[in-house]
């Protein structure tokens, strides 16, 4: 008898969450039945993003919130990613150790991703990852991303509400505001509270936001919460944070504009890869990929004429010729 | 499809605090191109299993310093199949007296290595016997 994994999924089988993340993470064609079953029960959880540099407390603050959570009847699902080593291809998925506690709890599931080479703080399936969550039954899904660079804007079209974790005496907070890491969060979160340097910090960050606002008529103003995450201190004010966010995108109606716009993106997406892959094995099945190259190096073609001439072969819209 | 990577879950189970042993494997494994979950210390069995289930691991590889193998590695084993993960590669090591190996085996531990073992022999040893 074969399984029947979305059903699985749906009934809230770890084991068949666990293989349809697999499944998404090597781009297997069995996932895309699984996920056209499973989509109309996703959407029904709340997504919070977790970001800020390494050391930063993110694993710390996930696992500390979800304890929150839980104990307010909330299961959840974790994805946690880390980097995959462009030399060796392979990765050190540690956020787990911060987490133990939490492995044994049936209300949580937890997932280890590497980025797999995607760049912007997450894995190319990790918008997916989370729908599986949400399908399987969880009401909230935390993302904790990479922290490394200042790209970490993917985070952002995933989550519902984005938290940016800052800790004193990691760098120059102001010049990571400058490079727009900062515009992202909806939440920030003065991590390490109990080091020195915290209270400059949290000035440091309240003076650049409330230039911001001088800018930018805003009708969230970010609250700053600080917190010490190995102490639990700060974490049910970080928590209420997250719930206000929640309560003033739902009555603002922005919630529903910015799933509609994500819905908008990631279909897009899908499209868009689906169309290159199709291409893609059509041009390297009869050799031709490689005919184009070897035409384009000894000039006998330009890259420009033979994409436009492939494209207009291979997509026809109606009332184009 | 994209290139399949091996998923590994380095545990060290027990209650002795030194885990230098099981971050060099980690270490090993991930520049061997797999994709590795480092669990921590003070792990149970339990833990160890689960930890498996969620990631949809490949391999569970076992690190010991403390004598603890003889009771921890057949547990591991025994709560993995109780999860119904009959497919995923049991290997240990660290310091294990030969006498205990064959024992070991027995119980479902694919191989032991112990602290001399040259690197490349574990690495290869997973790719040959890890689950297609
Ligand atoms: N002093 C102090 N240390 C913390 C705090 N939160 C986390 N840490 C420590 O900072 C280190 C990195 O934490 P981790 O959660 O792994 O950070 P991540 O890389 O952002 O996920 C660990 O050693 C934590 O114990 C805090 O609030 N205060
Ligand atoms: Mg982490």
């Amino acid at each position: 008898m074969t399984i029947d994994y979305a059903e699985e999924v749906l009934k809230g089988s770890p084991r068949a969450v666990a293989r349809v993340i697999t499944w998404l993470e090597n781009d297997d064609e069995r996932a895309k039945a699984c996920m056209e079953k499973l989509y109309p029960h996703t959407g029904n959880s709340y997504v919070v993003g977790i970001t800020g540099a390494p050391g930063a407390g993110k694993s710390s603050l996930t696992d500390k919130l979800t304890h929150h959570f839980r104990s307010n009847g909330l299961t959840v699902g974790i994805v946690a990613v880390d980097p995959t080593s462009p030399f060796t291809g392979g990765a050190i998925l540690g956020d787990r150790v911060r987490m133990s506690e939490l492995t044994n709890d049936p209300g949580v599931f937890i997932r280890s991703m590497a980025t797999r080479g995607f760049l912007g703080g997450l894995s190319q399936a990790t918008g997916n990852v989370v729908k599986v969550m949400q399908a399987s039954g969880k009401d909230i899904i935390l993302i904790e991303t990479v922290g490394v660079g200042q790209d970490e804007v993917e985070v952002m079209r995933i989550a519902d509400t984005t938290c940016l974790i800052l800790v004193p005496g990691l760098g120059d907070v102001i010049q990571s505001m400058k490079a727009g890491v900062m515009e992202i969060a909806d939440i920030y979160a003065i991590n390490k509270s109990d080091l020195p340097g915290a209270h400059q910090l949290c000035a440091e960050v309240t003076n650049r936001l409330s230039q911001d606002s001088y800018f930018k008529k805003k009708a969230w103003t970010p609250p700053i919460i600080q917190t010490v995450a190995t102490e639990d201190i700060g974490i049910s004010e970080l928590l209420d944070s997250i719930t206000s966010h929640r309560n003033h995108q739902v009555e603002t109606g922005s919630l529903l504009e910015k799933r509609r716009e994500r819905t908008r993106q990631e279909t897009l997406q899908m499209i868009h890869y689906e169309l290159f892959r199709i291409i893609k094995k059509h041009l390297s099945e009869n050799g031709r990929m490689d005919k184009m190259i070897e035409a384009i190096l000894s000039n006998k073609e330009n890259p420009y004429s033979l994409m436009e001439q492939i494209v207009s072969e291979c997509i026809r819209l109606p009332g184009k010729s | 499809m994209a290139e399949k990577k091996i998923k590994i879950i380095v545990a060290k189970p027990g209650l002795d605090g030194h885990d230098r042993g099981a971050k060099l494997l980690s270490r090993i494994f991930a520049e061997a191109g797999m994709e590795v979950v480092y669990t921590g210390l003070r792990q149970t069995p339990e833990m160890i299993a689960e930890t498996a289930l969620q990631e949809d691991a490949d391999v569970v590889g076992l690190s010991s310093l403390s004598g603890v193998h003889n009771y921890f590695f057949p547990m591991v084993v025994k709560t993995l199949k109780g999860k119904g993960l009959d497919d995923v590669l049991i290997v240990g090591g660290g310091i294990i007296p030969k006498e205990d190996i064959p024992d070991l085996k027995k119980a479902g531990i694919a191989e032991i290595f112990g602290p001399g073992t040259k690197t490349d022999e574990i690495v290869d040893f997973i790719k040959k016997n890890v689950r297609s």
